[in-house]
């Protein structure tokens, strides 16, 4: 588990962090969101060990985190490429030996690695006859190499095709069920939605919004249910009576499509008591806020944001 | 091996595999020694025979003008047009007035420019005819004449260094030498070092790599990888050097050897007089290349060589460490090679300075300029070896320590300061740095 404690950072007149505290939990698949420049990278970069906070502390699985500790990060930045003059394989290497694996070792992983994306042929190829895509692939394999325990991956899907894009959405799960933590950093809610267990999301410098998905959408969601049912939708109002509001039927037949907003803290057993009688209920789903609304409610809620004037995202 | 190590070797492997390496280290010892032998292979050959006609009505030079292989005299009394000298077979035509023996002067027309070898050939053919015939008219002995004709030498000695001869400027243009090697080599690799960090800039790889290490280590790896591909190159140079150098050598020595065998066969040919000069100056000419010989084995017995290999090496190693953590440094700093002008200037003056200050002191090794320069740390690597070559460093060891202890710590201290912009520099993208900036960054808590 990886725990932030109060993190601030300045760079000169601009404050990065803001006393920023986040729980990571272990095999978890946590999102970090938030604006640009709202100061996601600069905590990458405090988590990574690139740059130190001014105040604040990073504990890993309990204990302060070291220089030595980065031999079990893997870290994949939004800003990232490779060398271009340099061999597929002989920079996958190299990047791999500046982990800490030895040559034996790094070349049998990657070989692994490269016969199961297909792409062994790539080893003696130049970086600058490869795609965009391929080179992200390159430089996922090298993030991921050498077993790190701790995953950062900003903004991974970005330069990838569709497949691709699956690809590592499912190498992700798969770490995630081997007990690896993912940090992911993102701006895509659909992967969001889709991948993550917890988040922050991080505005102005402050965590605004911390904790498991679930949870976080209990706390955004408003108490709204999409009711099918057969019977009259009039009756269907009336028996809701002060337990909630009924909202753009849609009739077909004998068929209606409602959506029933809850009032007066009544919960969906207090409607379905109330409508039972006059009416066939033949499905009900809550209606949940997508990450997408509760991302631009939880950053409209705040402040305008200032100018930004540090370092860049 | 560490992961200082593994940056150094990749520095390392993947500059002396490039192709360009390869290319410049076989034409860099190519251009060296083949541009000297081109030079003096052009001077001594001329294009063709020069065919030189010589229109003498005062029948003053006529039929004395001694000719080489390259170069042939033909006579005419009489003017020749302009016209027809012009569908001649001849490449020159050379005037002759009768008052020569007044005024010293001939007109030369020409159709291409006779080189200077030539020039020189003609002008000192008709000078000692002019000679002889002068001490005829005047009736004075050859002999008598050789006796007087004076060329001085001028032997300059130390007065520190009893019974020594000085040839200071003969050292001082040696170290000049050294220094320049090191002004170039500091300027060549320091340009690699800062295109090398904009490279990772650029690629965006740099974050990568420091997810694994230290800026630090990324940024002495560089430079001490560049510095081997530096110091390989400049060896497998002076190794290629030295056998084309051999082998020019051999070569040119076959050529000279021919040559003078002509020389002294020639005058046998001329009347008795002719004999006589040509044989003086033969023998004068031997004696010459005898004592610049033993000069040149002086100086080298004289020239602290090991001292100076050493020092160099230190210089060398010095000045380079202090000005490519700053070529990094200006390359974390800038998005695009175009961005480097403004902070270059400032990297580039200090050692124009330098080399300028060790061209003055081959000819006043012990000006205070050169002093100063010699203790500056900016400046000192290139203008402290004129000093050393000299020997002037060894006889104040003080300054020499001291100019070593400066250049220590300074690089020391620029290759901090250089490590403090650098890991804040490679991860600023899209803004243009000022000086102010820079200051900033210093004081950035890690």
């Amino acid at each position: 588990m990886l725990v932030l404690e109060n993190i601030v950072k300045r760079y000169g007149d601009h404050l990065a962090l803001d006393g920023v505290s986040m729980e990571v939990p272990q095999g978890k698949v946590f999102g970090l969101l938030g604006p640009n420049g709202a100061g996601k990278t600069t905590l990458i970069r405090i988590v990574t060990r690139i740059t130190g906070p001014d105040s604040g502390r990073v504990l890993l699985n309990g204990k302060l985190m070291i220089e030595a500790d980065v031999a079990t990060l893997g870290y994949l930045p939004e800003e990232r490429g490779l060398y271009k003059k340099m061999k597929v394989g002989e920079q996958a290497l190299y990047l791999a030996r500046l982990k800490g694996m030895d040559k034996q070792d790094a070349t049998q992983k990657l070989k692994e690695w490269f016969a199961r994306w297909e792409m062994s042929g790539w080893w003696n190829k130049k970086v600058e006859e490869l795609s965009k895509g391929m080179a992200q692939k390159v430089q996922f394999i090298t993030t991921v190499l050498h077993g790190p325990q701790l995953v950062i991956l900003d903004e991974p899907f970005s330069g990838f095709d569709p497949i691709n894009a699956e690809l590592i959405r499912t190498e992700i799960l798969r770490m995630a069920s081997e007990g690896v933590t993912v940090m992911l950093s993102t701006h895509n809610m659909g992967s969001v939605e889709e991948l993550c267990d917890h988040i922050a999301l991080i505005d102005q410098s402050k965590v605004v919004l911390h904790g498991a998905v679930k949870d976080i959408r209990k706390q955004y969601s408003d108490s709204t249910y999409k009711v099918e049912f057969q019977g009259s939708p009039v009756a269907f109002a009336n028996a809701l009576a002060y337990h909630g509001e009924m909202m753009d039927p849609k009739v077909d037949g004998t068929y209606c499509n409602a959506r029933v907003k809850l009032l007066h803290n009544a919960t969906l057993n207090d409607m379905l008591k109330a409508t039972l009688p006059v009416a066939q209920i033949l499905g009900v789903q809550e209606e949940v806020p997508s990450m997408h609304a509760i991302f631009i409610r939880a950053v409209s809620e705040e402040e305008p944001a200032q100018v930004n004037t540090g370092m860049t995202e | 091996m560490g992961k200082i190590g593994l940056i150094i070797w990749r520095e390392f492997i993947t500059r002396v595999r490039k192709k360009s390496f390869l290319i410049m280290t076989l034409v860099g010892p190519l251009l060296l020694v083949g541009g000297i032998s081109l030079i003096v292979y052009l001077g001594m050959q001329e294009s063709g025979i020069q065919n030189i006609v010589v229109i003498d009505k005062a029948q003053v030079l006529t039929n004395k003008l001694q000719q080489s292989d390259d170069i042939k005299f033909f006579y005419e009394p009489s003017d020749m047009s302009d016209s027809v000298f012009k569908t001649s077979p001849y490449s020159a035509m050379v005037e002759v007035n009768p008052m020569i023996l007044e005024n010293n002067t001939i007109q030369v027309f020409y159709k291409d420019l006779p080189s200077q070898t030539v020039q020189n050939y003609l002008s000192t053919q008709i000078e000692k005819v002019l000679e002889k015939e002068k001490l005829r008219v005047n009736n004075v002995d050859p002999e008598v004449y050789q006796r007087i004709k004076t060329a001085l030498k001028v032997q300059l000695f130390d007065i520190d260094k009893q019974g020594k001869q000085s040839y200071d400027q003969i050292k001082a243009g040696i170290g000049f030498a050294f220094g320049y090697i090191i002004f170039f080599f500091i300027f060549m690799y320091g340009v690699q070092v800062m295109r090398g960090v904009m490279e990772e800039k650029q690629n965006r790889i740099v974050e990568v790599l420091i997810s694994s290490v230290k800026p630090f280590q990324l940024m002495m790896g560089k430079i001490i990888g560049v510095a081997m591909v530096g110091l390989t190159q400049f060896l497998l140079w002076i190794f290629i050097s030295l056998i084309l150098g051999g082998v020019g050598l051999s070569f040119a020595k076959d050529h000279i050897s021919a040559s003078a065998v002509q020389q002294a066969a020639a005058p046998q040919m001329s009347t008795q007089i002719e004999a006589q000069f040509a044989q003086s100056t033969t023998v004068q000419h031997d004696d010459d290349t005898n004592k610049q010989l033993s000069t040149i084995m002086d100086i080298w017995h004289d020239l602290p060589i090991v001292r100076i290999l050493v020092l160099f090496l230190f210089y060398f190693l010095g000045g380079y460490l202090l000005y490519s953590s700053l070529f990094a440094a200006v390359g974390s700093a800038v998005d695009a090679e175009t961005d480097t002008q403004q902070f270059m200037l400032p990297i580039t003056i200090p050692m124009i300075i330098a080399i300028s200050i060790a061209q003055t002191a081959v000819y006043n090794p012990d000006g205070p300029a050169v002093f100063w320069c010699s203790i500056i740390p900016l400046t000192s690597p290139v203008v402290m070896m004129v000093r050393i070559a000299t020997g002037n460093a060894f006889d104040h060891p003080g300054e020499l320590a001291l100019s070593m202890g400066l250049l220590i710590a300074t690089f020391i201290f620029t290759t901090w300061l250089a490590g403090r912009i650098y890991r804040t520099g490679i991860l600023m993208y899209g803004k243009k740095v000022s000086w102010k900036e820079l200051g900033k960054w210093l004081f950035y808590r890690g």
